[in-house]
């Protein structure tokens, strides 16, 4: 069993939300809890894999899928990047999944089945992506993830539609592109295989080809992580996703293309090569400009969850200029900040949701006196704010630590002066909803789902919400663990000479 | 000697859990305020029982846990740290019973909140006192100004909306600026950890490299100092109630932007660098100028409260001088006034909180005769005047003495002329505050009782008075503050004699 780990965490939760339909009809919950319980099989899975090449001290584990040699067959590498990035998608999935049983838990069997499948996919989509070691089956992955991620988006009310299908066409420009470049990576070398292309490639570091290639490995993904200026579906997208699915898909689906990045960039490609150095002058261009716009933006917004999405596109910039700068600190910082946005994002989006449930308010002007009544959430929203902001022991202060030490040790100090920047507009766009949130008088909101007790939500949503906001102090005080222990293994050869 | 001990961490977290216990207790007003009393008595137990092995040269030392791959949440006791360790936690005792009384007797909303967020303040202020690199500074610094932010925020209405987001600018800007200062500082030298004496040199870096960090981290400093120009946000901020404007506003919050110029100076660049890259000169000029400007606007301002923290303007500057002179005896005497006028200056501020809540009078001119309703208050009140003057037999005496010495021992003379003339100053905008006390006669007979006298407020007033007093007449007494500035001052200026003398 402990072998097959690695396939594990994308074989549970196919299986499981391929079968969900079919449970649903049965009986209308139980599709939903197949697949809760299959992605926390996937996260134990996931566990038990990150555990193994950590024991193994960083060596990369191998599957290969039905027995067939890598240059031939598809094969699933975890690396401490991949495998720590796993552990953190199945970690969320299984919390998103359980806070958003209540949203649906009203409608018929159709809904309710439809949803979890979705989801599913969505899961088995980011997993698969991350743990691949194929370019191909990694396009085969990216397409899951976005076509559940369109489902789920379209789910979510009236004008949701819209939002999705501007997604579903920009998406798919950005997955074309991807394909492209695998097309052209593909004619130069004639493998699929990462390690293999990566081996192959380095001949071919000059060729036109390659170029192109780069171009549109940075542009697709670009697209897919919302990176400026390509970041117009987004707001729209998160905005109106549906309220249960939100924090998955603004927390982690636009992380994901910035793994492939990674990958592709940094472990096949290296970064040594003048190709690749002047795409990351581009990707530090782009991430430079979208913390300044997302964040100005995000402060002219006043739906809570459109501002979450344009400040979504200025984090998206700290890990864009994190690996721009090329360098250790930067990547370390890039790769923490992946992780500790993760949780921020979905914690936010978390909270906005609960409060979306029991009074249907969105507009951040009108959350006066809610320490009151949901007191969990005001916690959590104070420390997503604050790690937002950057402040120590929260999660964030440690991203930006990295990201600031390498942009010194590159000696490029234009970053530091964006990082300081960008975290006093974060201050104040997120100051703004602390004082809304504790000190406004108490707005009139109208209860849509009532909820008498204590936790101010039901537990199924109060539990999640409360487990990402200790998460994001504990990241911190553990942030020193994830670096050494897994990312400091797991680093591109590039770094290690 | 390095002595590894968890107790530094103790005094840390005492007042943590006690924030927490506090939270928890907020339907019983009693025991809620007896977390409070119990956590300050309990912390200055900690923190005395360190003195002696510090006054004997060893260190206190324990590390938490890593903050970084290199860097760990450590924290030491070293002479200069146990000064501001010893001040602030000496200090919250009695504080605590007077912050009781004056909470019950203006009937506060809000007391629970108050309550938690003073004492993770306290928390805060002995990790900044005992930290021993610049992130575990850092660190708590920025939990400082997250924890006084909403004791600004107090009252709830619209002015202290706009007092604490004024706080919240000037703070997390600088905050913002010394941690880029402190990954340059890192990236030059790799260490963080603080050396008497300061651990950069000029081969690390560029001068203008080095100038540039010094900029970055003595504006962190000098904002919380509210060194003009940056003092915008104290006079403001003293819309909070009148303890939190006596601790936080006139020793605790203040203090740390003190004592992190004193940490930089004297740790971190140290006075022979920084003699040689010349900028502190800079800072000198802008602690002199802030002096004479505050004492003046002081003598101007009505309100009681707002003459007193241009006074505190004033005050802190002085300390900010001493360290900016760089020679032994100017950094000695900043030590000694950081003790100093924290303790008159929270006398001060204890009576003006108690003529607030007795008399519901805020401003100078209206406290006609009230020395005859309040003689207790008021002796307290012109005994910590005269000290902020300078008499001697005063606690203020020995560390201007000080200073002046060390301005001259700096080859600085004129520097002398400004303490002088901001003695007289000091004493131009306080007496006249005590002569509308005892000497005017009340015109209208109008002043009433207003509720009892409140012996949790007198009796703290009295202690700290007998401490500016006791402290003035003998200076060493325990827990040795002349001898622990003496140390802290020949560890950071060892092998330097100020350039003059």
């Amino acid at each position: 069993m402990m072998q097959h780990a690695p396939v594990m965490i994308v074989l549970l939760p196919v299986s499981a939300a391929l079968l969900c339909m079919l449970f649903s009809r049965i009986s209308k919950n139980l599709g939903s809890w197949l697949v809760i319980a299959s992605i926390f099989g996937a996260f134990f899975s996931a566990v038990t894999a990150l555990q193994q090449v950590i024991a193994n001290n960083g060596a990369p584990l191998h599957y290969w899928m039905g027995g067939w040699q890598p240059p031939i067959g598809i094969e699933f590498v975890i690396d401490p990047l991949s495998g720590i990035l796993a552990v953190l998608i199945t970690f969320i999935a299984l919390l998103v999944s359980i806070y958003s049983r209540p949203f649906v838990k009203d409608e018929d069997w159709l809904h309710i089945g439809g949803y979890y499948t979705l989801f599913g996919l969505m899961t088995v989509g980011m997993c698969g992506m991350v743990i691949t070691g194929d370019v191909f089956n990694l396009y085969v992955y990216l397409e899951v993830m976005s076509l559940s991620g369109y489902g789920l988006i379209a789910l979510g009310g009236k004008k949701s539609m819209l939002a999705a299908f501007r997604y579903l066409l920009i998406g798919t420009i950005g997955a074309s592109l991807y394909l492209l470049g695998v097309g052209y990576m593909y004619a130069m070398t004639g493998t699929l295989n990462m390690a293999d292309m990566a081996a192959l490639s380095a001949g071919h570091l000059h060729s036109p080809l390659f170029a192109m290639a780069v171009g549109c490995f940075v542009i697709g993904f670009g697209i897919k992580m919302a990176l400026f200026p390509l970041h117009g579906w987004q707001p729209d997208a998160y905005t109106y996703a549906h309220p249960g699915a939100a924090a998955l898909i603004a927390g982690i689906m636009s992380k994901i293309p910035s793994y492939a990045m990674i990958r592709f960039l940094f472990y096949m490609f290296k970064v040594d090569n003048p190709v690749v150095s002047s795409a990351l002058n581009v990707l530090g261009i782009m991430g430079v400009a979208g913390i300044l716009i997302g964040s100005v933006m995000a402060l002219a917004q006043y739906d809570f969850r459109r501002m979450l999405a344009y400040s979504s596109v200025a984090q998206i910039g700290y890990i864009a200029i994190g690996l721009a700068m090329g360098n250790m600190y930067g990547f370390i910082g890039a790769v923490l900040h992946i992780i500790n946005h993760a949780f921020m994002k979905c914690a936010l989006f978390l909270v906005i949701g609960g409060i979306e449930y029991r009074f249907g308010e969105v507009n951040l002007y009108r959350l006066g006196g809610l320490n009151k009544k949901m007191t969990i959430s005001t916690i959590t929203v104070t420390f997503a704010a604050l790690s937002m902001i950057g402040l120590p022991p929260t999660a964030g202060f440690f991203s930006k630590w990295y990201l600031l030490l390498g942009a010194y040790t590159g000696a490029q100090y234009f970053y530091i002066g964006v990082l300081v920047i960008s975290s006093l507009l974060n201050a104040i766009y997120f100051f703004r909803i602390l004082e809304q949130m504790f000190i406004q008088r108490e707005a009139s909101l109208t209860e849509v789902h009532r909820h008498k007790g204590k936790l101010g939500l039901p537990v199924e949503m109060a539990v999640p919400i409360f487990v990402v906001g200790i998460g994001i102090i504990a990241l911190g005080f553990y942030s020193v663990d994830i670096v050494t222990d897994i990312i400091k293994l797991g680093l591109p050869e590039v770094f290690l000479r | 000697m390095t002595i590894i001990d968890c107790r530094p961490f103790l005094a840390v977290g005492v007042s943590f859990l006690a924030a927490v216990l506090i939270a928890f207790s907020r339907k019983y007003p009693n025991l809620r305020e007896t977390w409070s009393a119990i956590a300050s008595i309990i912390k200055f137990g900690i923190i005395l029982s360190m003195v002696p092995e510090v006054l004997d040269g060893n260190y206190y030392e324990w590390t938490l846990c890593q903050i970084t791959d290199t860097v760990g949440l450590t924290l030491r006791t070293d002479p200069a740290g146990m000064i501001f360790a010893v001040l602030a936690s000496m200090l919250w005792v009695p504080m605590n019973f007077y912050s009781i009384g004056y909470m019950r007797c203006n009937n506060e909303k809000e007391q629970t909140g108050y309550f938690a967020a003073f004492a993770i303040c306290m928390s805060s202020v002995m990790g900044i006192a005992m930290a021993a690199n610049l992130l575990t500074f850092f660190m708590f610094y920025e939990l400082l100004t997250l924890a006084s932010y909403p004791l600004v925020l107090h009252k709830r209405n619209e002015e202290a909306l706009m007092a604490s987001r004024k706080y919240l600018i000037y703070t997390l800007i600088s905050g913002q600026l010394f941690l880029a200062g402190i990954v340059a500082v890192y990236c030059i030298s790799g260490t963080m950890d603080f050396t008497a004496g300061g651990f950069l040199t000029t081969e690390m870096a560029p001068r203008w490299l080095l100038q540039a960090i010094f900029v970055l981290m003595i504006l962190a400093g000098s904002v919380k100092a509210a060194v003009m120009p940056l003092h915008g946000w104290l006079p403001a901020a003293m819309i909070a109630p009148t303890p939190v404007s006596a601790l936080l506003h006139a020793v605790a919050v203040v203090k740390t932007g003190v004592f992190c110029v004193l940490r930089v100076i004297g740790f971190v660049f140290g006075p022979k660098l920084l003699a040689e890259i010349g900028t502190v000169d800079a800072l000198a000029w802008a602690a002199a100028a802030s002096i004479l400007i505050s004492s003046l606007i002081a003598l101007r301002q009505d309100h009681l409260k707002r003459r007193l923290a241009f006074s505190t303007i004033g005050q802190l500057s002085y300390i900010v001088l001493g360290a900016a002179l760089l020679s032994p005896l100017s950094i000695k005497g900043a030590y000694l006034h950081l003790v100093a006028h924290a303790v008159m200056k929270i006398t001060l501020f204890m009576c003006a909180g108690l003529i607030i809540a007795r008399t519901h009078r805020n401003n100078i001119s209206e406290l006609y005769g009230i020395g005859k309703k309040l003689p207790v208050t008021m002796a307290c009140f012109t005994i910590a005047s005269l000290g902020i003057a300078g008499m001697p037999f005063l606690v203020g005496f020995i560390s201007k003495w000080n200073l002046a010495l060390g301005a001259l021992q700096a080859g600085k003379p004129l520097y002398v002329l400004v303490w002088v003339a901001s003695a007289l100053l000091a004493a131009g905008y306080l007496i006249p505050v005590c002569q509308m006390a005892y000497l005017k006669k009340d015109p209208h007979e109008d002043i009433r009782e207003y509720g009892e006298i409140s012996y949790r407020m007198l009796i703290p007033i009295c202690i700290t008075t007998a401490m500016a007093v006791i402290l003035g007449i003998m200076p060493d007494i325990y827990p040795h503050f002349y001898e622990l500035a003496t140390m802290a001052s020949q560890a950071i200026c060892a092998g330097w004699t100020g350039g003059w003398l």
